[in-house]
């Protein structure tokens, strides 16, 4: 590791962006023979560098952005524009260097065998991917331990279930022992038990074996429980990049005291910021900001008022990043 | 990568996944079996055609049964050998469409021998053999003064013969990204698939490839080799040598393939979803 990383350049990040554009040409059929021809700028002047062993989520509504940011990361589109490095190597121009470098999983889509036992597709693999037996077989090993697939191996794809591929297909991703894994959506349509046993395999993946990470995702969840830093991406735009928890400065968010009182009474006149959203009979909702404590906003209404139950909710990181595209709207539109 | 290398990566990686298609087609073994003897029946009744055929008829436009079994069986086992080899590169456009051709795009295997051994299926040597056969009996049964030079172009003109149909079967897969870059860049913005209805995937199907493009080539194929070989006057006049340059082009056609698919692979790369 330590040679590449000299190879590389120490002092530059792993995965590295400098305004790196892509501009899709749109021909829109407008009437019989007509075609419209329009730009469409997919990725509009990203940059971002993630160093070795960094976890990132990537994160944005459909259409932002996100899947043509990971289709350029791993070779299989080229830039417009800008500069782009995985491990010091331009991923379009030497796409199959590249691939012995990193893992890719596509949530939605397999790269198993679907009619053959599971351990075929790692046969493949091995032999594809040139991973010298001795490595090949305990990198099997490990993966087939930490991911929970020692009864799956002679079982054909096509009767393994969602998570039980997804696990299968993660494992296919690093046999070949990748130093950056890209990962599509890796927990959609999973169930709740597959979903953890997927987290906490990378949560240690990235620990242990400081693999570089980084995810797309719709479940905040999976960010909030795996990654220390996320970008947020929308119309093509970084529009964050920093630690989780400064999502929710960015996007001025809110906490919710949700009281509960003796009988319903009308809302609660509470100290500025904070302010009631809702009431239903005897509950009451108030919002304040996050990053102030709930202390004397409580404090002050056992005080006042007969209170029986509290709970504080913790902001809803969707609703956070809603709020941010509105803002960049508005600011758009003015 | 050389070339020379991107080659032998080309054929180790068409090797281990034209294997893991077989081995995918043996798991339904009945499948398979049915499949098989399917293909020996359909090719069977073929050669029931033929035979009816040569029954009711002496000649025709003056060349001898055993002639005609000579250019039948010549391009049919040229074509088996191509079908063989890249026949599933029809599946390309339905790769594009499920988005399963980016997978292919971060293996570490040229593209184009992946894309050829998809669907690899061993079944298709029932043409090749039903050629074979018929070129074995009009190799017996043709009234021909053998020489050296015509017994050694037989071979040549089969195996020309395959790459120049190889190479149309690689273009027909170049055009098929380019025909689809449209719909699918579309696509990616526009939800739902209701612009990809438009190009019905029959449009750059078979029929096309195999209908059309293949009546250019067939000449070299067949025709003009088989004229010499036969001691009949071709059609249209041509030089002597014409009946040898077979294998230049098949080069030339092959060349000429790789580099459309070459175009089509980077114009999906710069504008695909």
């Amino acid at each position: 590791m330590t040679a590449l990383d000299s190879a590389d350049g120490v002092d530059s990040g792993f995965i590295e962006l400098d305004g790196v554009e892509k501009v899709f040409d749109v021909r829109k059929k407008t009437g019989f023979m007509k075609r419209e021809r329009r730009q469409v700028r997919a990725v509009d002047s990203i940059s971002f560098r993630v160093e070795r062993g960094e976890m990132v989520g990537y994160i944005g509504p459909n259409g932002a952005g996100k899947s043509t940011t990971i289709k350029m990361l791993t070779g299989i589109l080229t830039p417009s524009a800008g500069r782009l490095r995985v491990a010091g190597i331009d991923p379009s121009r030497e796409r199959t260097r590249l691939a012995h470098r990193i893992g890719v999983v596509f949530g939605q889509r397999t790269t198993l065998w679907w009619d053959l036992p599971l351990v075929d597709s790692y046969r493949l693999m091995h032999r594809m991917y040139r991973i010298p037996d001795a490595r090949y077989r305990e990198n099997l090993g490990r993966l087939v331990e930490l991911l929970d697939l020692g009864d799956l191996l002679d079982v054909p794809v096509r009767q393994l279930s969602l998570g039980q591929r997804m696990r299968g297909d993660i494992a296919a991703a690093l046999l070949h022992d990748p130093e950056v894994l890209y990962l599509d959506e890796p927990t959609i349509g999973l169930d709740v038990v597959s979903k953890s046993k997927v987290r906490e395999f990378l949560r240690e993946l990235n620990a242990e074996r400081g693999t570089t990470v980084l995810l797309t995702t719709h479940d905040l969840q999976d960010i909030e429980q795996l990654c220390k830093r996320v970008m947020v991406i929308d119309h093509g735009r970084l529009m964050y990049d920093g630690p989780l928890a400064g999502l929710h400065e960015a996007g001025e968010s809110e906490r919710t005291l949700v009281v509960d009182l003796e009988r319903e009474l009308p809302p609660i006149d509470a100290p500025a910021p904070a302010r009631v959203v809702r009431v239903d009979g005897p509950r009451q909702w108030l919002a304040f900001p996050a990053s102030e404590s709930a202390a004397p906003l409580v404090a002050r209404i056992a005080a006042e008022y007969p209170l029986v139950d509290l709970s504080v909710r913790e902001p809803d990181i969707e609703a956070v990043i809603a709020k941010m595209y509105a803002e960049q709207a508005e600011r758009a539109i003015s | 990568m050389g070339e020379r290398s991107a080659l032998l990566e080309g054929l180790r990686a068409y090797r281990l996944i034209a294997g893991m298609w077989v081995r995918s087609s043996m798991t339904y073994r009945t499948s398979f079996i049915v499949t098989v003897f399917g293909n020996l029946l359909v090719t069977g009744l073929d050669f029931v055609g033929i035979l009816l055929m040569f029954s009711q008829v002496d000649s025709l436009g003056g060349w001898s049964l055993p002639e005609i079994a000579f250019l039948y069986g010549l391009s049919v086992t040229a074509f088996g050998i191509a079908d063989l080899v890249l026949g599933s590169m029809d599946v390309l456009g339905a790769r594009m469409r499920d988005g399963s051709f980016d997978i292919l795009l971060v293996r570490p295997a040229p593209v184009l021998a992946q894309v050829g051994a998809d669907r690899f299926a061993l079944r298709r040597l029932g043409r090749i053999t039903q050629g074979a056969v018929v070129l074995g009996w009009a190799l017996v049964s043709v009234d021909v003064d053998w020489s050296v030079p015509k017994a050694l172009l037989v071979p040549v003109m089969v195996v020309s013969g395959a790459a120049i149909f190889s190479a149309v079967f690689v273009a027909g897969a170049a055009f098929q990204i380019f025909a689809q870059d449209a719909a699918e860049v579309q696509n990616a913005f526009t939800y739902g698939g209701t612009t990809l209805l438009q190009y019905p995937p029959s449009v750059f199907g078979k029929d096309l490839v195999r209908g059309v493009t293949f009546m250019l080539p067939l000449a070299f194929v067949n025709w003009v080799p088989a004229a010499y070989v036969l001691d009949r006057p071709y059609p249209i006049e041509l030089p002597g040598w014409a009946a040898f340059v077979s294998p230049l082009v098949a080069v030339a056609c092959c060349v000429l393939a790789g580099m459309a698919w070459r175009v089509g692979l980077r114009s999906y790369r710069s504008t695909g979803s």
